[in-house]
């Protein structure tokens, strides 16, 4: 073998360990899983939204609006009263909007006022994926615009309004709360920094804190302060705890420094906004930040405990670092889902994973409180406690045994000691 | 005399290999006792055990008549383990890992008092401000042998305590090392080195794949095999 052979093949080794192959396999798993998303929501874009109709007008311009949508939507009401109208789109799976063209419709148009199309929306959930369907109902009645405007051309009725002939009166229903003159984009975009903001922070500390107790781990081996540490007079409890205790200050103290610096980017992005979220009703009260900040103090120690246990495994510094991959996933998968659909909207598996995962739970509490959806955020901070107390009891075990110095993973053969 | 440690037909497995052999021996108090042996011939294993670290598998092991499967949290009050190769908080000063480790062992003045003696036995002069990370191995050993004895510990336990160092280094922790006992300190330590040992122990047993091959007193043992120094003793019983 010649030198340069050796020198390579020696680098080769040396570089392809699972410390380095396993990250990438990671991101490209999470590009993948993003690619499959934006498949989604093109698929969801070509999909015929869902849509009730109610004309009461007889004139010819809110035939144009009917035929539009009967053969662009997927129309499945069409009769003259609204909360029957409401109840259908509600109880259809997809259902989107209820469109109302009041009875002196086309009238106005032919008078230089702008037809009135109500839209009541039926939004299913404030993720950026579930406002797709509105859009595009949005855009069809963009399309009516349009061919009611070719139509007074071709009929030469130039009317004042022949640019934008109609407007929307819009009213969204979410979560059983009925907001007049808002659309459900507004409401998305209101929600966006809980829907963005509260994920990242909440992966954030995961990452941080849970990669500080690992790394810590790696380095007490290491360095065999460990080793030390177990012959001390002390509690394996204490030790447990303490390494626990002191990691979630260090994490909670690093998400008030990216609460700040994210909190001021967020602000500073809606300060255009006209209107916030009190104005809709959704401001939340003491009792509703008390929960989201147990939330997110249990799941911390829930994390902390995984990674304590995660840790044990760690032999030192180096594989430490790889240790903390499975915390990035189960940290990076739901703050990606929050984002992009709310939990109401979720296939059913999907909701299971996400409730499983106990890191969802404070990145869906705000948004969840919000709506009054206590039973979903109480749920989950009983059973972020049962797997906290589960994974503690787990590591207290392991350190009141020698695994917590004999334990560790190893890809390659098994090595005489 | 009484005895320090008892260790009766000990066997520790690792999964399907045998680390410790059934070995037997006893320390009494107030002596150094050195167990010499190769690399990978079962020091450490012993040495954990002895520590609380480790569990057997079976035989039995006392350290000042405690069990070591029943009463770990008590023989840990009374020992004092310094592990080969072993690292501080790279964060901490020395003065700072030495009240660390003294804050399990009392409070106010006492700590002061046992991290004043940690400081004299490490003897690292303006350096012990310095932090952990700036040391040279010679400065850290010197620190975790000062960690180890401040608390004047009823037996230390040092696994290759001079493994590494430099002549000058390693012959001040053998100093230190000796003077420690006449404090009334029982010291159990491993090493590679038998000519350290054979300076610095009483008694010394010598092992070889995980089993006790050869047992006694430096210069009984050299009479007997008619040896020169412990290195050919070893070389001699291994045959």
């Amino acid at each position: 073998m010649s030198g340069l052979t050796n020198i390579i093949i020696k680098e080769i080794r040396e570089l392809l360990t699972p410390s380095t192959i396993i990250p990438i396999i990671v991101m490209a798993f999470i590009f993948g899983s993003m690619g499959n998303m934006m498949g989604g929501i093109q698929e969801e874009v070509k999909e015929k939204p869902v849509i009730g109709i109610i004309n009461e007008d007889t004139g010819d311009i809110s035939k144009i609006v009917t035929e539009i949508m009967n053969k662009n939507a997927k129309v499945v009401y069409q009769g003259k009263d609204i909360n029957e109208g409401l109840e259908k789109i509600k109880s259809e799976k997809k259902g989107t909007a209820l469109l109302i063209i009041p009875e002196n419709f086309t009238n106005n148009i032919y008078s230089d006022k702008p037809g009135e199309i109500e839209v009541y929306w039926i939004m299913r959930g404030a993720g950026i994926m579930d406002s797709i369907s509105s859009s595009v109902v949005d855009a069809l009645i963009q399309s009516v615009n349009m061919e009611i405007s070719k139509t007074l051309i071709e009929n030469n009725k130039y009317s004042d309004v022949i640019l934008t002939p109609t407007v929307k009166k819009e009213t969204t229903i979410f979560k059983d709360k009925e907001m007049k003159g808002v659309s459900p984009g507004m409401i998305s975009g209101i929600l966006s920094s809980q829907s963005t903001m509260i994920p990242i922070i909440m992966m954030m500390i995961i990452m941080m804190a849970g990669g500080t107790v690992i790394s810590s781990m790696g380095m007490e081996k290491e360095n065999k302060t460990l080793e030390t540490l177990l012959t001390l007079p002390v509690k394996r409890s204490s030790i447990v705890l303490g390494k626990i205790a002191g990691s979630a200050i260090v994490g909670l103290l690093m998400a008030i420094i990216y609460m700040m610096g994210l909190g001021y980017y967020m602000n500073s992005l809606s300060m255009s906004s006209e209107m916030n979220l009190a104005d809709l009703g959704l401001s939340l009260g003491v009792k509703d930040y008390f929960l989201v900040g147990l939330s997110v103090f249990i799941t911390l120690l829930a994390a902390l405990s995984l990674c304590m246990i995660l840790g044990t495994f760690a032999e030192n510094y180096k594989s430490a670092q790889t240790l903390n991959l499975p915390i990035v996933l189960l940290a990076v998968f739901p703050m990606f889902l929050t984002m992009f659909k709310d939990f109401d909207t979720l296939p059913l598996m999907l909701k299971i994973v996400v409730f499983v995962i106990p890191f969802s739970h404070p990145m869906m509490a705000m948004r969840n409180l919000m709506f009054g959806n206590y039973v979903l955020v109480l749920s989950g901070i009983v059973y972020v406690v049962i797997f906290s107390v589960i994974m503690m009891w787990i590591i207290v075990r392991i350190f009141s045994t020698e695994r917590v110095l004999t334990a560790k993973i190893s890809l390659s053969k098994f090595r005489r000691r | 005399m009484n005895k320090a440690i008892e260790v009766r037909d000990l066997i520790k497995d690792f999964g399907k290999i045998r680390a410790v052999d059934g070995v037997s021996f006893g320390v009494s108090e107030g002596e150094i006792f050195g167990l010499i042996g190769p690399n990978g011939a079962g020091k450490t294993t012993i040495l954990r055990i002895i520590s609380t670290l480790l569990q057997v598998t079976s035989g039995e092991v006392k350290v000042f008549n405690y069990d070591v499967r029943k009463d770990a949290s008590e023989i840990r009050k009374m020992i004092s383990y310094l592990p080969e190769d072993a690292g501080a908080y790279k964060n901490l000063t020395g003065r700072g890992y030495l009240r660390f480790i003294a804050n399990f062992f009392g409070n106010g003045k006492k700590v002061d008092e046992i991290v004043d003696k940690g400081i004299k036995i490490a003897d690292l002069g303006e350096r012990i401000d310095d932090k952990v990370s700036t040391y040279s191995k010679g400065m850290m050993r010197r620190l975790l042998v000062g960690r180890a004895l401040m608390i004047d510990p009823k037996l230390a336990i040092l696994d290759e305590p001079t493994s590494g160092l430099d002549v000058i280094n390693a012959q001040e922790i053998r100093n230190i090392i000796k003077s420690t006992v006449k404090r009334g300190t029982t010291v159990l330590l491993s090493s590679h080195n038998m000519l350290e040992v054979e300076f610095l122990c009483s008694n010394i047993a010598l092992i070889n794949e995980g089993k006790i091959v050869e047992e006694g007193r430096p210069s009984e043992l050299k009479e007997k095999y008619d040896a020169d120094n412990i290195e050919d003793v070893f070389t001699e019983v291994i045959k």
